[in-house]
């Protein structure tokens, strides 16, 4: 076990690496000239040239990449090109309320993902399953900005029963989270649903059916705890998952997590940033990942760590 | 200046397809008539709240130069000189007087007594003087050094070779002399610029690079708390210099915010200025509503949207092709497309600016001169060219105008719509792009002299491979001109100096390299709680609102 985390771990650091290689290349691709966008358009070429040297731009790209690289191993991700704030800094104020809002997202998941998903196992082949089943498609299918834009404006704007965006209370955190749930949820809904069917056919329920009991605690007792485990299990994979909805989510409702830094940092190709988000999410990713693989065993134990 | 109106991403639009017409939302204030003041018995008091949609820059005055940190960084700084609120008026601020030697290169100021920074401590003529050593010196990086290019030692310090300039004399405590190595009439216009704004010595070394997100000026407010990413707040200076100012107490500063969601919540009472402005989506749902109509304000702004005419590609290397494509152009129509957010254009200067010719008619809208003028150059068949804008709505769309347009007379435009860098970059080229529509990147001065529409967009010296001027137009007749209107710094040639600057453009003009299209106009929405003469929500240099002028009507 020990080892096979060990060997996970060097594995993330090699990803990591790759990651922030690949990114770095992508952005050094990118034809904005970064000393132009900071010193704006009344900066002398001269100007712009002691920018561009300041920074290091005018560096070749493998020295740039090195100091990059060398930066990132001691923790240190740069300066924000336009807020001139440390990157590390700025994903550190904002990573709290991603949290929390991914936090709400799983939440929201499991609520609606596993209740619909047993009640359609239940009624299985009914209205009621049908209709749950068009409902998690739609959920899986919704593009979020619309979710969100639509929740916002029914809920907020016209109901008033949430704020209009913005975050601090648990209020405000509501309509993101379920916006950026509802994915998930759709999901869920349809592997609890074929999770539940396939326990449902176990000979053991017959047997606790044949025994005469009641059909509520064969499904809770018996038939839950067997099909949620796998279910469970995808909450790590959820992570890579909820790395592209917060960008979206997070615009959308003024969220203040680092997917609104990412946004705003693209809009103004503030590479730092970009760059320091990205290393973040792969971050999450990985070790996103290697938590599903961890807990895979415990609920399987067929399965074995190698 | 890199000010340009923010966009609307897709979502917003969408946003805005559910909400426009949607139910008139009731503040719980109400939006009635505003009580209107006398400037001196205004009480001080209250709280303002404004929000933008991007993270608040650098609050550092020697680098922060975006529309939304420009006027934030005023009110907690202040320069030797500054305008009247609301105004262009050059004004002293932290000079008290000053003389300019009669061959302009010169200056002497004497400083206000009894000023001090945040921190307690009494800003002096050593201050002045380090905080312009501090622009220019290559360390600091800010963007704005090139205006200080008259100050002799300018080179030297530029370069990283000498500490400081040489041209600044801190003569006494209350003294400061600038000793230009050329006459240079707008500067005095420069010292008005943030970058010449002054910092003392002790907090920018004790911060460092983290100067610009603990700011310690002298000005109407003080940095009170920064919370990233989610809003950062002022504090009104008890000690400031102007009696009265500011007339709150706090200002909060929210960011993150969509301007359709910050419309809402104004409307709901809940935010008092959205500082990105009325979306366009809400635009007309607003401006038409009566409800409203005393809290919005229109102002002019230093702006001009231009399409370039790149003078070294055949066929616009010929002025009648120029000036054909001049009068192929309907402006009102384009000027409808933004919902009537913008005054049409004759020419560059924008009428705000000193030197506007008001009774310049400029090239009319005349598609049939336009066709006759495109025979004569030998074009009667027309020709094929292609014209390059910013991907950002509305670009696009007054690009297919302007297509429209030209394909009346002859002309076939293929439209090249990228992101805004790459259009930038180009113009940068002599041989790349044919015609840019300069919308989203279109120039807005940075001190109201019509010098500063000239030399990087204009002149010769702009026109070189990464320069702004995308018409790669050269005259060096107007350039000569442009430099002998520059060293006319005596107060008294005032006059005949803008009258010069006037002559210029109506040359520019003549040759045609650009097509002025409009001028945009700015509007506020205000909550009705806040008071102060209208000029200063639309501010022309206190971009986009002068702060420090901002009262509460509840307090009164």
């Amino acid at each position: 076990m020990a080892a096979y985390i060990l060997r996970r771990l060097i594995q993330a650091v090699l990803i990591l690496i790759g990651v922030s290689f690949v990114t770095f290349v992508l952005l050094y691709l990118v034809p904005a000239d970064p000393a132009r966008q900071i010193a704006g358009r009344s900066a002398t070429a001269e100007t712009v040239a002691n920018i561009r040297a300041q920074l290091g731009l005018d560096q070749p790209f493998y020295v740039q990449y090195w100091r990059y690289f060398t930066g990132m191993i001691q923790g240190d991700l740069g300066r924000s090109y336009l807020q001139k704030t440390e990157v590390a800094e700025l994903i550190a104020a904002r990573l709290p309320a991603t949290l929390q809002l991914m936090g709400g997202a799983i939440v929201w998941e499991l609520l609606l993902g596993l209740t619909t998903g047993i009640v359609a196992a239940l009624k299985r082949g009914t209205w009621v399953d049908n209709t749950l089943m068009v409902a998690s498609f739609i959920g899986v299918s919704a593009p979020q900005f619309v979710v969100g834009i639509l929740l916002l404006y029914v809920f907020a704007v016209l109901l008033g029963w949430f704020p209009i965006g913005g975050y601090g209370t648990f209020a405000h955190l509501i309509l993101p989270s379920f916006t950026l749930g509802i994915l998930g949820a759709g999901w869920y809904s349809r592997m609890m649903r074929s999770s539940m069917l396939d326990v449902l056919r176990q000979d053991y329920i017959r047997t606790a059916r044949a025994k005469g009991l009641d059909r509520v605690r064969i499904v809770l007792r018996h038939a839950l705890p067997n099909a949620v485990l796998p279910v469970i299990a995808m909450i790590g994979i959820d992570v890579g998952l909820f790395m592209s909805g917060i960008v979206v989510v997070e615009s959308v409702f003024g969220w203040p997590g680092i997917g609104q830094l990412a946004w705003q940092a693209i809009q103004r190709v503030d590479i730092p940033i970009i760059m320091g988000v990205t290393l973040v999410s792969a971050v999450a990713i990985v070790l996103g990942n290697l938590l599903a693989d961890l807990i895979a065993p415990f609920i399987d134990p067929r399965i074995k760590l190698r | 200046m890199t000010f340009g109106w923010k966009h609307l991403m897709g979502a917003t639009a969408l946003v805005a397809a559910g909400l426009t017409g949607g139910a008139g939302l009731d503040g719980p204030r109400g939006f009635g008539p505003a009580p209107a003041l006398a400037a001196d018995d205004i009480t001080q008091g209250g709280t303002m709240t404004v929000t933008y949609k991007d993270d608040v820059s650098t609050l550092d005055p020697a680098i922060g130069y975006d529309w939304q940190n420009w006027s934030m960084i005023k009110s907690l700084f202040d320069g030797l000189m500054d305008y009247e609120p609301g105004t262009t008026d050059l004004v002293t601020d932290l000079a008290e007087s000053f003389e300019v030697s009669e061959d302009g290169t010169v200056y002497t100021f004497k400083l206000r007594e009894g000023v001090t920074f945040h921190n307690g401590r009494e800003m002096t003529a050593a201050d002045v003087k380090y905080s312009l050593d501090r622009v220019v010196n290559p360390e600091t990086q800010s963007p704005g050094a090139g205006f200080f290019d008259s100050i002799e030692g300018f080179e030297a310090a530029n370069s990283g070779e000498a500490d400081g300039l040489s041209g600044i004399e801190v003569v006494d405590d209350d003294t400061v002399r600038f000793h230009l190595s050329r006459p240079d009439a707008p500067f005095l216009h420069k010292l008005a610029l943030n970058f010449a704004h002054v910092v003392p010595r002790e907090a920018v070394e004790e911060y460092g690079a983290d100067f610009g997100k603990n700011p310690v000026g002298t000005g109407a407010f003080m940095l009170d708390e920064w919370t990233l990413g989610q809003r950062v707040v002022f504090a009104r200076n008890p000690d400031y210099y102007h009696e009265g100012i500011p007339r709150l107490d706090r200002i909060v500063f929210e960011v993150g915010q969509e301007p359709i969601v910050a419309t809402l919540r104004l409307q709901r009472g809940e935010v008092d200025i959205a500082g990105d402005g009325i979306p366009p989506a809400k635009f007309l749902e607003i401006t038409q509503d009566p409800e409203y109509e005393d809290f919005i304000i229109k102002g002019n702004q230093l702006h001009t949207g231009y399409v370039t005419l790149n003078v070294r590609m055949a066929p616009f290397d010929d002025p009648m092709v120029r000036k054909a494509v001049n009068m192929a152009i309907n402006k009102d129509r384009i000027v409808r497309i933004i919902n009537g957010r913008a005054t049409p254009a004759n020419q560059p200067l924008p009428p705000l600016m000193p030197g506007y010719a008001e009774d310049y008619e400029g090239y009319a809208f005349d598609p049939e001169q336009a066709r006759a003028m495109l025979a004569e150059a030998g074009y009667a068949d027309g020709f094929e060219t292609e014209l390059f804008v910013a991907n950002t709505d509305p670009q696009p769309r007054i690009a297919q105008a302007i297509q429209q347009d030209l394909a009346e007379v002859g002309i076939e435009a293929a439209i090249t719509s990228l992101a805004q860098s790459n259009v930038i970059a180009a113009g940068g080229e002599p041989d790349q792009a044919p015609m840019i529509w300069s919308g989203g990147m279109a120039w807005i001065a940075d001190f109201p002299d019509p010098s500063n529409f000239y030399g990087p967009i204009l002149g010769c010296g702009g026109a070189v491979p990464g320069g702004w001027n995308w018409a790669w137009y050269c005259n060096e007749e107007l350039d000569a001109k442009a430099t002998k209107a520059d060293s006319m710094a005596d107060p008294a040639q005032a006059d005949a100096r803008i009258q010069m600057w006037r002559e210029i453009f109506l040359g520019v003009m003549e040759d045609a390299p650009w097509v002025p299209i409009f001028n945009e106009q700015r509007y506020t929405l205000r909550s009705p709680v806040l008071g102060g003469p209208d000029a200063i929500f639309v501010d022309p240099v206190h971009i986009p609102v002068h702060y420090d002028y901002v009262y509460r009507t509840d307090v009164q």
